[in-house]
């Protein structure tokens, strides 16, 4: 018996590539975005942090394409280089989110009792702080740097991830597949994470995609306020910060880093909302 | 009526209790010596330990979380370290503005998301509906400085209606809301979105209820179906996201302030990592604590006033 | 004349294989002081049929795709929504299978009564509180100055259904649509509520029609009956003749499915289900289920009259060929 096979979500993950156009659109976005952060190295005209006070502030021209900030450095290459820490953030948070939560909330709906009222008390006590203020907190103690970045935001997204994981548990637990194996004698921590993590997977997935999103928007958040990775590093928050102090003289230096926030995070909203519309109409209809 | 107020309130109490709680522990791990940053690197030695001593550092742990407790329940939040004015000074002199703000945003928030969100329901997979649902989706990817830089573009630097850098003006009441408009916007936008996306699917859930149809079969206006009949019942999801959006729009509004280079409880927060300021800290997240509660135990009244069946529960 | 005069009535719904047809070319008589009762299984087309009289199906889904339904003078299939707007609630009242969802939870019984009269009797909301208290006396409802501010959860599902038809007739209507109005209660409740209708009917000289899968609420209350299949009228006749001789073996099959003291062998269930609406229908509707079914059922048969006010859509039945 396989389970995963028999789950109807993967078919209706796939359902909705095919029927929804958003998904779509968000998808191929976020791939090229990918790709441009990947091909940094490549695609990039100059050194995202090399100086050249001579050539600071310039618009965009035949010769760096989107101008350069107040430093001289070329803006393109800042954004190109600038992708790949908000991915990275944005994934790397989102995984050890996913992990953490998602784990706590199979134990929780699993296990039940005391130490279900336990975690997800713990849990509602995470949602009560903004996730912004939590970050921010959270980062002013530890300091900034990529990866405190990536444990803070991180830290804030356990919550929503282990209520993700903990309802379809609880539907999951009373399933004839789970008694089955309950009677076979499988052990607890076996049916949890062979039987019961697969069958949820999808749902992480899709929430994640969402969530990635939220990561995303949280780091460039940090990173404007001056909180984010330390310069020089090139990251869009920090430019979008640089760049409005030339809010006057020279917008583009905040409008264009901010338009990459924007469409990294409208592609990940964009596939994440098609996909959690094929699988919500039944099963999270609260 | 009176009696789940009663209850309400009463719920709230371990829940502050919990934060407080958090609070005391976060804020002592803030890194750095508080006395060494209020009297700075060239402080002598017995200067800080007087220090210490003044603010109750040197007592145990468990001593200084007692007397914290107390003192919170109380209202007396201490002395702010960095500037040895009381915390509730300190935070009343900006809260104004943040609940001004706050208030105004969230005017803007309902008043555009939820006849958006009605309009997109009662059009469902029609051209309006889809153009609701992409901006919606745009308006809540929108990082608040995001569209607080475009908004400021565009407004102050393009058309110049407004000023780029506002005065921070009390006594002049107009000035003061002309300041207020952009960011409220900006923050109100962003709800609309959510406001505009939970609207539409619940009103569209209670639109295939029976007792739509019975409105329809008695002859109302297809005006007094949906604003009257209809909305009503779909408001409670409405609240609830509201209610919800209230953490993030706190968060927001830090953004917001430094965009719009408005006094606030936001930049307070700032000022009060940047100089170690812990005892502000603790205030602030305390106030900010009780705000969420105080906001929770609205939203779960309304429930009360919107829907007959919660208070019997 | 007859109050109301249905005649080929064709609704279609919208499917993923594109419009098919819930009720074909319906034709229906009901005149004033009359109950017709409409009769068949789920899926049989007997409440779309109602709610397209009073065109109340959704618009997006459904559409009524021919036929005339004359009331007052009036076709009801060809008017704009406002003049609809006036004669629901107003000249037409419905009472609904569901009193526990039919009624707003979050209005008070006494708003939701009174904002008939407000709309269509135009008075003031004292007036129309005033009227409202009666009403409710008028329908039974224990108290009713104590409650009629009370929320729909606080009733009992017989007392909503009271709260409903006082809704429904409020306005003095002159034909009433009661579309399983019993089903959802228990029998000595439905035995009480059909009385009530019964009187109010008398009272008003309204025409009702009556919808119902069961026929022993058939006998009860009806005058007349059609029996419909597949979004057809397969027979129609006065209330007795049914009873005493059915033809359509459908007809038979749900008299003989029937629960009676009187009888003590075993129900006998009709076998099969009815076509769903994606089925496209050859012929007679029913063969497929049909104990009598000939060669010639592959045609689709016409509703014959056999008698005075008796018509069948069988070819056995009719007799126009030989058993």
């Amino acid at each position: 018996m396989s389970t995963r096979t028999a789950n109807p979500m993967w078919s209706a993950l796939a359902s909705a590539f095919r029927t929804n156009k958003t998904s779509w659109v968000g998808f191929v976005m976020i791939v090229l975005i990918i790709l441009a952060a990947l091909l940094a190295p490549v695609l990039a005209p100059a050194d995202p942090i090399e100086q050249d006070i001579l050539r600071k502030l310039e618009p965009p021209s035949a010769e760096s394409i989107l101008g350069t900030d107040s430093f001289g450095r070329d803006i393109l290459s800042r954004i190109l280089y600038g992708a790949r820490i908000s991915l990275v953030v944005g994934l790397a948070s989102i995984l050890i989110a996913s992990l953490i939560g998602g784990a706590l909330g199979v134990i929780a709906g699993y296990v039940g009792g005391r130490v279900d009222r336990l975690i997800m008390g713990a849990m509602d006590v995470m949602l009560a702080f903004p996730t912004l203020l939590l970050g921010l907190m959270i980062v002013a103690m530890i300091g900034p740097s990529l990866q405190n970045l990536i444990i803070a935001i991180a830290l804030t997204e356990i919550a929503p991830f282990a209520r993700i994981a903990r309802a379809p548990t609880l539907l999951l637990r009373e399933r004839e597949f789970i008694e089955a194996g309950r009677a076979l004698g499988f052990s607890d921590l076996r049916l949890m994470f062979v039987h019961i993590l697969p069958n949820i997977v999808s749902d992480l997935v899709v929430m994640g995609t969402l969530w990635m999103a939220q990561a995303i928007r949280t780091e460039a958040s940090l990173s404007f306020i001056g909180l984010g990775v330390p310069p020089p590093t090139a990251t869009w928050g920090s430019m979008v910060r640089e760049g409005f102090e030339h809010i006057l003289d020279a917008p583009w230096l905040a409008v264009l880093p901010s338009l990459a926030i924007l469409l990294t995070v409208i592609a990940l909203n964009m596939l994440g909302d098609g996909l959690r519309d094929a699988i919500d109409p039944k099963l999270r209809r609260e | 009526m009176l009696r789940y107020v009663a209850k309400r309130l009463l719920f709230t109490l371990p829940i502050l209790f919990v934060v407080a709680t958090c609070v005391f522990q976060l804020a002592r791990v803030v890194p750095g010596d508080p006395a060494l940053v209020i009297l700075g690197d060239q402080a002598n030695a017995e200067a800080l330990q007087a220090l210490r001593q003044r603010m109750g550092l040197d007592r145990s742990l468990m001593a200084q979380y007692l007397s914290f407790l107390w003192d919170t329940v109380r209202g007396d939040l201490g002395l702010s370290l960095s500037s040895n004015r009381t915390v509730w000074s300190e935070i009343s002199a900006v809260l104004p503005f943040t609940i001004e703000l706050t208030i105004a945003a969230t005017f803007v928030g309902v008043v555009l998301g939820v006849p958006v969100g009605v309009l997109a329901a009662l059009r469902r997979n029609r051209v309006a509906d889809y153009v609701t649902r992409l901006l919606s989706l745009a308006g809540l990817s929108f990082p608040a400085f995001v569209s607080g830089i475009l908004l400021l573009l565009a407004f102050a630097v393009q058309l110049r209606w407004f000023p780029v850098v506002s005065r921070i003006v009390i006594n002049d009441p107009l000035t003061r809301l002309h300041n207020l408009v952009l960011p409220s916007i900006n923050l109100g936008l962003i709800m609309a979105a959510y406001v505009t996306r939970v609207t539409r699917s619940s009103m569209l859930g209670v639109l295939t209820e029976d007792y739509m149809r019975t409105a329809r079969a008695k002859g109302l206006s297809r005006r007094r179906i949906v604003w009257s009949h209809g909305l009503r019942n779909a408001l409670i999801p409405i609240v609830t996201v509201v209610g919800l959006y209230f953490g993030t729009m706190i968060g927001n509004s830090v953004l917001t302030e430094i965009v719009f280079n408005r006094p606030g409880v936001g930049k307070l927060i700032l000022g009060a990592l940047q100089s170690r300021d812990y005892t502000l800290l603790q205030g602030l997240m305390i106030v900010f604590a009780f705000f969420v509660v105080m906001v929770n135990l609205c939203t779960d009244l309304v429930y009360g006033l919107i829907d007959p069946r919660v208070k019997a529960r | 004349m007859s109050l109301l005069s249905v005649s080929g009535l064709t609704t279609e719904f919208r499917t993923d294989a594109g419009w098919r047809a819930a009720v074909r070319d319906v034709d229906l008589e009901v005149g004033a002081n009359e109950t017709l009762a409409i009769v068949g299984e789920s899926g049989s087309g007997k409440s779309v049929t109602a709610l397209s009289i009073l065109r109340l199906l959704p618009e997006a889904g459904a559409r009524i795709a021919g036929g005339s339904c004359l009331f007052e003078g009036r076709d009801l299939a060809h008017l704009d929504e406002t003049a609809m707007q006036a004669i629901r609630g107003a000249r037409i009242g419905m009472v609904f299978q569901e009193p526990m969802t039919a009624l707003n939870p979050t209005m008070t019984i006494g708003n939701q009564i009174g904002e008939v009269l407000v709309r269509h009797r135009g008075m003031p909301r004292a007036e129309a509180r005033a009227e409202t208290l009666r009403l409710l006396e008028r329908v039974r409802l224990p108290s009713p100055a104590r409650r009629i501010d009370d929320y729909p959860h606080q009733f009992s599902g017989g007392m909503r259904q009271r709260v409903v038809i006082a809704m429904a007739i409020a306005c003095r209507p002159a034909l009433l649509l009661a579309d399983e109005p019993t089903t959802a209660l228990d029998v000595t409740i439905q035995a009480q509520i059909l009385r009530l209708l019964k009187e109010l009917q008398r009272e008003n000289g309204m025409g009702m029609i009556f919808i119902t899968h069961n026929l022993g609420v058939v006998a009860q209350i009806a005058d007349r009956v059609a029996v419909m299949y597949a979004g057809r009228i397969v027979e129609s006749a006065p209330v007795d003749e049914i009873f005493a001789r059915p033809l359509h073996p459908y007809t038979r099959g749900l008299l003989q499915a029937m629960p009676r003291h009187d009888r003590m062998q075993d129900l006998e269930p009709i076998p099969g289900a009815v076509p769903s609406i994606r089925e496209t229908i050859v012929g007679c509707a029913f063969a497929p289920r049909c104990p009598l079914r000939i060669a010639r059922c592959v045609e689709a048969p016409p509703l014959d009259a056999v008698g005075e006010n008796h018509a069948v859509r069988c070819w056995v039945a009719a007799e126009k060929v030989p058993a």
